[in-house]
């Protein structure tokens, strides 16, 4: 007799849209999806357990590791935490290095997310196309940091190296090419009739599920929230920038990738006027001990990363390590909504749906 | 020539020169697949901002293909412990076969053709409908999942083109009046087809493309999704084998186009013929082919559910009424 049956699909550990080490247990009836189950912990490494043993400073290059595209943000908030103990002034001239750096690492961000969202989609050209400008953020990054990706720039206080001469100078110069680059982008995928085929309308979810799923970032403002913490609980000297938070009502796949571009634009106006206002000398670490010790107590700090919320909790007995350490993670809440959008979708759509939500691994397994 | 040849007595040279004109054709196809690959990566490497392949033999990376296909040759065959062995064996032998097969009837110069059949459009569409068989039979027995789903994905794809496909063509045959190839590039003697038959054309090009299974149709082997979809599991030879295939029929899909709407090896302008008619075919071919390969660093892929809808619901009823009003129209410029 003919018969149906559900057949049990692994997607993943290694699967080419995963983007690392993810794995999704589906149970799928022909192609249409009846349950999605993801597994993670392939990539953990306890970072947090480690940095107990670790004094404050060795913690930054591991922050580097969790998400390793916008390793600036991550720096930032492991920074900021213990400078929010310490109650640390920190120098204008390192603001603005750590705001640029940060910035630059956000425009690089969307940039990787965009390429690779679109190849997830099939279409191979915009990868690379994205990569070419990534490369030269990357080559000013290095130049700043000495490092492409895990850069390890930020000290508690400051950051490590003032910027090479010029180095502001190639910033400016950088800005106006991105934003040329940006429409050619729009103009080579935003309005292909595939692409809106594939992404209109699929992956929807209302202000009140993402809140409830704890969505932060691109992923929450698609739904209309006007929430950046850039914005609503100014960090750093981000209250001194003239800037929107792009958001849209749909909530689809669409609506995050539009949010995503107009972050872009908004964080190279942030770049812009970060340029114009750059002092032209001093200090770019405060006085610190030389040995840092965070006071007893705890604090709980949180950025803005390209992905959302990062948020760093630490506990400390005064010494020199913490006592315990907690990152909230962007991509691991983000990730939380998944088996609820996957549902009833079809293969096709799993791809769509989970390029967007933008995971980094390992900031998912920590 | 080859026809003096077909109706002649046969005897031992007779048949010695079609065998070896036969294997000049193998070899020019192998050729052209060598190199096909590599236009393919050599363009799409300069549409990428990169150089593609460019070390071994010369900067051009002219051998690049034929050590590629070296080192398939000496890969290991694996064939998964669970697999339904006789089938998947079988499974690019006939996939593949029929792509050769269906060349024959090619007309490439007035001269050069190898089976001047009366029907020899409906003989290519059929035979070439075998491919999808060997794809299923793969996805069958690799007893992989993604590669049942590739599988699944092709047989659907493979079935729902071909209809409008053989649809757009019925244009083309109703102001021939005939089937056969020869006559078909005769009758575009004054105008190409491509300009009488627009809407046939693009009927014919897009499902031709989803026929050959490239981007933005490739589906079945949807590397993002599937990973590889039906040949996930076939390694070294076998699945060169498929690749084989795909690209051979890039080739007759590109001469067919070529034969069809452009004109064959006539010239563009009737001034032009002193250009041999080979040359001609070889531009309008490689024009064709280019296209597909721009199509490929373009596109973004389709999804199932829309390239089922798209064929059935757009091609086909687009295609009919094409028909419809290619008839009416050879109908009243009869009256008159």
């Amino acid at each position: 007799m003919l018969r149906t049956e559900e057949m049990l699909l692994n997607v993943g550990p290694q699967h080419p849209s995963t983007h690392g080490v993810f794995r999704l247990v589906l149970k799928i009836d022909g192609e249409t999806i009846k349950e999605a189950k993801p597994v993670i912990g392939y990539l953990h490494r306890g970072t947090e357990k480690l940095a107990e043993d670790l004094q404050y400073t060795q913690i930054i290059p591991y922050t580097d590791r969790m998400d390793y595209v916008s390793a600036m943000t991550n720096n930032y908030v492991i920074c900021h935490a213990v400078e929010t103990m310490m109650g640390i002034e920190i120098p204008e001239r390192a603001e603005y290095l750590r705001v640029m750096a940060m910035e630059l690492g956000r425009v690089s961000s969307h940039l990787l997310w965009w390429g690779t969202f679109v190849l997830d989609l099939g279409a191979t050209s915009p990868l690379l196309y994205a990569f070419r400008e990534r490369e030269m953020i990357l080559n000013l990054l290095n130049e700043l940091s000495g490092a492409r990706l895990t850069f390890n720039y930020m000290r508690v206080g400051g950051v490590k190296w003032d910027a090479p001469e010029g180095w502001v100078d190639k910033v400016r110069e950088f800005i106006p090419h991105m934003r040329e680059q940006v429409k050619g982008y729009h103009d080579l995928v935003t309005g292909n009739e595939i692409f809106l085929n594939r992404v209109k309308g699929i992956g929807k979810y209302t202000k009140e599920d993402a809140l409830n799923y704890s969505l932060s970032g691109p992923n929450l403002r698609c739904t209309g929230m006007k929430w950046d913490l850039r914005k609503n609980e100014p960090y750093s000297i981000y209250d001194r920038f003239d800037f929107d938070i792009p958001t849209r009502e749909e909530g689809d796949v669409l609506s995050r990738y539009h949010v995503r571009f107009a972050e872009i634009e908004e964080s190279l106006k942030i770049l812009e006027q970060c340029v114009e206002q750059f002092p032209e000398e001093g200090p770019v670490i405060a006085k610190v001990p030389k040995i840092i010790k965070a006071p007893k107590g705890e604090a709980f700090v949180r950025i803005e990363s390209p992905r959302g919320e990062i948020g760093c909790y630490i506990a400390s007995d005064g010494k020199k390590e913490p006592y315990r350490l907690k990152f909230r993670r962007p991509s691991f809440y983000n990730l939380q909504i998944l088996p609820k959008l996957l549902e009833g979708e079809s293969i096709s759509n799993l791809i769509a749906i989970l390029g967007a939500v933008d995971i980094i691994l390992g900031e998912v397994d920590g | 020539m080859i026809q003096d040849l077909l109706h002649s007595q046969p005897g031992i040279l007779n048949f010695g020169i079609f065998f070896v004109l036969a294997l000049v054709l193998l070899l020019v196809i192998l050729g052209f697949v060598t190199y096909a690959i590599l236009a393919e990566r050599k363009v799409m490497g300069f549409m990428q901002l990169r150089y593609g392949p460019n070390q071994v033999g010369g900067p051009w990376g002219l051998l690049q293909t034929v050590a590629d296909v070296l080192k398939l040759l000496l890969k290991e065959d694996t064939i998964p412990k669970l697999a339904d062995r006789p089938l998947f064996i079988l499974a690019p032998v006939i996939a593949f076969a029929p792509s050769f097969v269906v060349i024959a009837t090619i007309p490439f110069t007035d001269k050069l053709q190898f089976a001047d059949i009366g029907v020899g459009l409906l003989y290519y569409i059929a035979i070439s409908g075998l491919t999808t068989i060997g794809v299923v039979m793969a996805g069958w027995s690799s007893n992989n999942k993604y590669a049942l789903l590739g599988g699944m994905r092709a047989a659907a794809q493979m079935i729902s083109y071909e209809i409008p496909l053989v649809m757009s063509v019925l244009g083309v045959i109703l102001l021939t009046g005939s089937m056969n190839l020869n006559e078909i590039v005769a009758a575009q003697e004054n105008v190409w087809y491509i300009l009488i038959q627009p809407i046939g054309f693009l009927v014919f090009f897009i499902a031709s493309v989803a026929e050959l299974n490239r981007i933005p149709f490739d589906l079945p082997e949807a590397e993002n999704e599937l990973i590889a979809g039906y040949f996930v599991e076939y390694s070294g030879f076998r699945w060169a084998f498929f690749m084989l295939a795909e690209y051979v029929y890039m080739f007759a899909m590109a001469s067919l186009t070529t034969v069809l709407f452009l004109g064959g090896w006539l010239p563009i302008f009737s001034f032009l013929d002193f250009i041999p008619g080979a040359v001609w075919f070889a531009l309008k071919f490689s024009l064709v082919v280019f296209i597909l390969l721009w199509f490929r660093s373009t596109f973004p892929r389709i999804k199932a559910d829309q390239l089922m809808e798209f064929g059935w619901k757009v091609l086909l009823p687009v295609a009919l009424a094409n028909i419809f009003l290619t008839a009416i129209i050879k109908e009243l410029l009869s009256l008159f």
